[in-house]
């Protein structure tokens, strides 16, 4: 493998890679369903003897 | 749910192959004492057999009283939590804290009167600032978060710490960690990477123990009785794993010998400076940040006794910060043979970094809603809400640095020491006070602190004195910055490097009177703390108790009446 074939593979593939997880990360984290799991997470600090 | 009914015991072949794995350590340490030609080398192969040899002895007698069963206590969820290890912690970071102040204060004198550094090699300032960062950074920063992250983890998860010897063993090899690299900076070992100065077998020392850390957060996580994995172990989590790909990666080396200390990187120039920045870099991100945000998430919220303000913005704070901060690293390296492009990549996530920064920081602040009147009555909350604020000053103020021209003027500059500092004494020594304040009552299950007046002492104190520390490195940092670059009608250096030295003489003893003052502070604390150990603030309940504000509240209606 050379520089230049990792370097392509990076700038193509492995930016997609990231740019998805992170898209799919924002997307659950704003999903309405997940509403409930979020506001009992928010909540556990003050519930965890 | 739990299954856990009794207090937990130890498993026999846990001891038994523990036992065995230290016999091997003793062993090589045998060899090394025996076959090394540098005596500091040798001093740590007796530390390191002295240390195994206690190993030992300690897994040997470990659960040996009540048929193996552990003390431990049944928390009112019906969890017995593994809080002994905490404990340690929690010490462990209060010592080794006001050792690393007091290091750094020296230092700090040193730079103003130099003959303080008595012309001895082991108390030079290229030795003793090592000393200075590594036990501020790994030694108070590291045991905080060792602390705390076993603490949140079982709480947050409602289970027990995974294995009863290996969190000790993590605790306990880190101290050997830590020892073996504070005496080898003093005695002369280092292999000259910033923040990595540890040679190849203690490196390989603190592997071995991170893995451990590792396995160990992440088995607790498995037994987790809540599905979702509250934030804060996401921060634990990202500091634990990136660490340890960080260390790895950094640290490739080769050994010139297996007796002796010196190694060669296996990266040269330029990718030799990449990676020590791609790690030094994360060290502040995932080290210094992401683990320290884990704290601000759990005891915020805690200590106010308000939900988090947002989880959905704390998860999208984490992913950002994520992926945004692993390329930040090349700012370090501005106008140096760096390709132009690497340089102006590094700048380019770290100002887009500020906005996670911020949203974090305001995640935290906001927690307060509907609880602000606490800061009138809760030092310790005061002393978190005053680390946010330090966070987002720093977090805004290191993206203005990453910018090269502002970076042409800054680096090699005081400016950065002041801008460290901020980050470091501000946000993560304040984040970790106030985790320490509220950890040492409930571990030994007090009703409060000794004296929340010393706690405000401690907070006026250690913040005039880090006042007096950025801005006294701000005027040096950029007066000599600009000394560094006047030229005279001629087109020569108007200054030369001695006389922007000169100049810094009088900001260089404000520093180190703030840091002095941070130092008393540190110090306060741990009166503070051990007063609290030795049983003596039940006397004086918490103020952000709820039947205190309901007491108080009672009270104002009466004065009229009186």
């Amino acid at each position: 493998m050379t520089h230049l074939e990792v370097a392509n593979f990076a700038e193509t593939w492995g930016l997609l890679f990231l740019f998805g997880m992170f898209v799919t990360a924002i997307i659950y984290a704003l999903w309405p369903a997940n509403n409930e799991t979020f506001s009992e997470a928010a909540n556990r600090p003050l519930d965890d003897e | 749910m739990t299954n856990l009914s009794a207090p937990p015991t130890v498993n026999s072949l846990a001891k038994g192959l523990t036992s065995l794995s230290l016999g091997i350590g003793v062993l090589m340490a045998v060899f090394i004492v025996a076959k090394t030609s540098s005596a500091p080398m040798a001093f740590h192969g007796y530390i390191m057999m002295l240390a195994f040899a206690l190993g030992i002895f300690a897994v040997i007698k470990f659960g040996s009283r009540d048929n193996g069963r552990i003390a431990a206590e049944k928390s009112p969820a019906g969890v017995f939590y593994n809080d002994g290890v905490i404990k340690a912690g929690a010490i462990a970071a209060v010592f080794w804290g006001v050792i690393g102040f007091l290091v750094g204060d020296i230092i700090a004198w040193q730079l103003a009167f130099p003959a303080l550094n008595f012309d001895l090699e082991w108390t030079n300032f290229g030795r003793l600032r090592p000393l200075h960062t590594s036990a501020v950074v790994f030694a108070f920063g590291g045991n905080v978060l060792i602390a705390t992250s076993f603490y949140v983890v079982q709480r947050t998860s409602k289970a027990r710490l995974a294995g009863e010897i290996a969190p000790w063993f993590v605790f306990w090899g880190y101290q050997l960690f830590i020892v073996l690299a504070a005496t080898g900076y003093v005695l002369g070992i280092t292999q000259g990477k910033e923040y990595a100065e540890p040679e190849w077998y203690v490196d390989i020392w603190l592997t071995i123990v991170w893995v451990a850390y590792l396995l160990v957060f992440l088995i607790t996580l498995r037994r987790r009785q809540e599905p979702h994995i509250f934030v804060a172990n996401w921060f634990y989590l990202a500091f634990i794993a990136t660490v340890a790909v960080l260390h790895l990666v950094n640290n490739m080396s080769m050994p010139i010998s297996f007796v002796e200390p010196k190694s060669y990187s296996l990266f040269a120039g330029v990718q030799g400076a990449l990676t020590q920045w791609w790690y030094g870099h994360n060290a502040v991100g995932f080290f210094l940040t992401a683990g320290f945000l884990g704290i601000m998430y759990y005891f915020v919220p805690k200590r106010a006794e308000r939900p988090i303000y947002s989880y959905r913005l704390s998860i999208i704070h984490f992913w950002s910060l994520i992926f945004l901060y692993i390329w930040a690293g090349p700012h370090h390296l501005h106008y140096t043979a760096l390709p132009d492009w690497a340089q102006t990549l590094g700048m380019t996530f770290s100002i887009i970094l500020w906005m996670p920064s911020w949203g974090g920081m305001i995640n935290g602040l906001m927690t307060l809603s509907g609880a602000w009147d606490k800061l009138r009555t809760d030092p310790v909350l005061k002393m978190m809400v005053v680390s946010l604020a330090f966070y987002g000053m720093s977090t805004f103020e290191g993206p203005l640095m990453s910018i090269k021209a502002v970076n042409g003027l800054s680096h090699y500059t005081d400016w950065t020491v002041g801008h460290v500092h901020s980050g470091a004494l501000g946000w993560v020594a304040y984040i970790s006070f106030g985790a320490l304040y509220c950890l040492f009552p409930w571990l030994w299950k007090r009703k409060g602190l000794y004296s929340l007046k010393l706690v405000n002492m401690h907070f006026w104190i250690s913040t005039i004195g880090i006042v007096l520390y950025i801005c006294s490195m701000w005027v040096s940092g950029i007066m000599e910055g600009l000394m560094w670059r006047s030229y005279d009608a001629l087109g020569f250096l108007e200054y030369s490097f001695v006389e922007t030295v000169a100049a810094k003489f009088i900001p260089n003893i404000i520093r180190a009177v703030g840091g002095l003052m941070f130092v008393i502070g540190s110090l306060i604390m741990a009166y503070n703390l051990w007063r609290t150990v030795r049983g003596e603030g039940d006397a004086v309940p918490e103020t952000s108790e709820a039947e205190t504000s309901e007491t108080s509240e009672a009270d104002v209606k009466t004065v009229p009446a009186e």
